[in-house]
């Protein structure tokens, strides 16, 4: 990890000694994500005190009606979500009762649509109640709503913008310099979700980009599945992100706890 | 050169509208926005590209599309005269090849061979289908099961001109989700795939840009109007607003006037059985500001942001939102937006079918409803245009089911008119 932490928040500097801690057992930081309120609102509970269990950080989505940066798993996760009465006040306040039971940062991914409708002002302030450390916006180009990250920050709230393989230097210089919590790189171009082998050819010369530019570490999502995938990314990341893979073993009713140790130990430098 | 694209004080160079607009959309696509935005800045001015598209709108779709004085209508409605704007005579049945045409033709110049489009009615996908059939490119079509279902005879035209209909069952499968499914396979395909979108929606640059492919149908009716009546701009023009493409195609030419020369500009959203009911597709009436498919604007989204689910008998205007461009004209009152019901609609349609000997397209049938609703309330010496977006084609058998239905319910009060009412009964 190259880059000197200088934490503009309590959200962004719980963010930054997870992945301080993680590298310094030798590991890219673990950040599994599950979308709240799946499989049931009763049963997310459970699956999430089971990644927490081995997270170095939990990414917890909001369930959307038109998640278009998602693939089909988590589409439907957020769908069944919806219709098992999953809100997005609900979701703050499971991550709230989370938050109590656990000391590990939690990150939240949303769409920003739900954003708008609860009012930014009102969503941070919610979210910081509910003891959230960041957001993770995937329709959100920084340059888009500069208030958004503003808000965050005035509640103690880190931010995370994305890069993908095809943005453009200037554009990947611009994304990292925006983000305070940690900087998200996608693997592919493509939507979320796990993959038949490995796509992560563009990985590298990705990341080499962002490190000229980004003051928070650097994480790795899209595609990865298990151990053997998060382990390329691990030699070049500083944090491997997994989500449709738990989704996946949520619903087939698989040990979520059992695949997270798997993912955490490839997760190794 | 016979044919030069409009330019509007409209979007800034951020693509906002106001407030409305912008490019909510992941990182990935940000490059691929900017590629077109560069693309069709250059092409926008280029000889090259505007004779072929010229040369296309005037050979192959047939344009300009005649602006026809609705005489038994306009004796109908007793008072201004109704002038239709016929898209419907366009090639392929609605105004939708206009933009196609023109993207397909963007689509080639910056080498992609790959299209893909979204599709409600099914008259964006076969003008995409058409497009792509006559320029060599290979195409595919996003479309919910529901409106495959209500489209059958577009969904295999489409087929026919060689395009692959995907269907899309997520979410409500219509458009709202064919679009998702749209932008989804763009963000994974983006390298080599133009993504031919249908309506004045989405991210930077689209709505400006289908805008000012459509802009030709509002340019010629300055022409014509100025031909049958002495002056170009008409007392009052009515549109029927899905994301809202053929409406800012006749709005837009008229939009930026001064306020004094302006004509009072109506569009007609769908109400579905009534804003009221909440089983409707009227954003401005019936939404509030949100964001949907990289814009932001009017979108029907409850209290926690997720998308309400449009109702609208028409495929076509089944869409959540409503283009950036008017949301601007209905915040500042360039344009108003009113909501016209299913019931309004089809019986609409059946009268101007009767009247005139035009089957409208269901979509369209909206804006006839209240042309002559205003028509009746204006003195004989003013004009009406109604820009007739489509034509009924695509639409008989679904009409033909509803109608059945209405014949099952008890009596009519009018011989041979089936009350709209009882449709719904
Ligand atoms: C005939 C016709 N009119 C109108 C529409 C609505 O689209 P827009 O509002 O973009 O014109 C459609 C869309 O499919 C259509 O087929």
């Amino acid at each position: 990890m190259t880059a000197t932490l200088t934490a503009t928040t309590p959200g962004a500097a719980r963010i930054h000694a997870a992945f301080a801690r993680a590298h310094a057992e030798g590991r890219a930081a673990f950040i599994p994500f599950m979308t709240a309120g799946y499989p049931t609102a009763q049963a997310f509970a459970g699956v999430a005190d089971e990644l927490l269990e081995h997270a170095d950080l939990l990414e917890v989505g909001i369930p959307y009606s038109d998640p278009l940066g998602d693939g089909p798993t988590i589409q439907r996760a957020s769908e069944q979500a919806l219709a098992g009465g999953t809100s997005t006040r609900g979701t703050l306040a499971l991550v709230k009762a989370l938050r109590a039971r656990h000391a590990t940062p939690i990150v939240i991914m949303t769409y920003v649509n739900p954003i708008y409708a609860v009012g930014p002002r009102e969503f941070m302030r919610l979210a910081q109640d509910a003891g959230v450390d960041g957001l993770i916006l995937p329709d959100l180009p920084p340059d888009q709503d500069l208030e958004i990250a503003d808000l965050a920050a005035e509640h103690g709230l880190a931010v995370t913008f994305l890069i993908a393989p095809t943005s453009t230097p200037a554009r990947v210089k611009l994304v990292a310099e925006a983000c305070t919590g940690f900087l998200y790189a996608v693997s592919v171009t493509g939507v979320t979700g796990a993959r038949e082998g490995s796509a992560l050819a563009e990985v590298p010369a990705m990341l080499a980009l962002a490190r000229e530019h980004a003051r928070v570490p650097v994480a790795v999502g899209f595609g990865v599945k298990d151990a053997d995938t998060a382990r390329q990314v691990a030699q070049v990341a500083d944090g491997v992100v997994v989500g449709s893979a738990f989704i996946n073993a949520a619903r087939q009713g698989q040990s979520v706890g059992a695949l997270a140790a798997t993912i955490r130990a490839g997760c190794q430098k | 050169m016979a044919l030069s694209l409009p330019t509007y004080p409209q979007p800034d160079e951020r693509g906002r509208y106001g407030r409305f607009g912008g490019r909510y959309v992941p990182e990935t696509l940000i490059p691929a926005l900017d590629e077109l935005q560069q693309a069709y800045h250059t092409a926008r001015t280029d000889p090259a590209f505007l004779n072929e598209l010229d040369r296309l709108l005037r050979d192959f779709v047939g344009r300009p599309s005649s602006l026809y004085l609705a005489e038994r209508l306009t004796e109908h409605a007793g008072g201004a005269k109704i002038y239709l704007k016929r898209e419907d005579q366009n090639y392929t049945g609605a105004h939708k090849i206009n933009n196609c045409l023109a993207q397909a033709l963007l689509a080639k110049r910056m080498g992609k061979q790959r299209v893909i489009a979204e599709t409600g009615a099914g008259q964006h996908g076969v003008a995409s289908a058409t497009a792509a059939a006559l320029l060599g490119l290979d195409c595919v079509v996003y479309m919910g099961a529901e409106d495959i279902r209500r489209q059958a005879l577009n969904v295999f035209r489409m087929k026919l001109l060689g395009a692959e209909v995907r269907e899309v069952t997520s979410g409500t499968s219509t458009l709202k989700d064919a679009t998702n499914e749209a932008i989804r396979d763009w963000v994974t395909n983006v390298r080599d795939t133009f993504y031919i979108l249908g309506s004045v929606v989405g991210p930077h640059p689209y709505p400006a840009m289908v805008r000012d492919f459509q802009s030709i149908i509002g340019e010629e009716v300055k022409v014509q109007h100025q031909a049958l009546e002495g002056r170009e701009v008409p007392d009052v023009i009515v549109a029927c607003v899905g994301g809202g493409s053929n409406a800012i195609g006749i709005f837009a030419p008229f939009a930026y006037l001064p306020e004094h020369e302006r004509p009072l500009m109506i569009g007609t959203e769908a109400a579905g059985e009534g804003v009221e009911s909440g089983r409707h597709a009227a954003s401005v009436a019936g939404g509030r500001i949100g964001v949907l498919h990289g814009a932001m604007m009017y979108l029907l989204n409850d209290d926690e942001g997720q998308i309400v689910p449009p109702h609208s008998i028409s495929a076509g205007l089944d869409y959540p939102g409503i283009g950036p461009e008017h949301c601007l004209y209905a915040e500042t009152g360039v344009a108003q937006y009113v909501p016209v019901t299913d019931a309004q609609a089809l019986d609409a349609l059946q009268l101007l079918t009767r009247l005139e000997g035009i089957i409208p397209a269901l979509e369209s049938a909206h804006a006839i409803h209240a042309a002559v609703e205003i028509a009746g309330r204006m003195p004989p010496e003013q004009t009406v245009v109604v820009n007739l977006s489509g034509r009924g084609d695509k639409d008989v058998a679904e009409v033909m089911r509803l109608l059945d239905l209405a014949q099952t319910a008890p009596a009519q009060d009018a011989p041979g008119v089936i009350r709209p009412q009882e449709v719904h009964a």
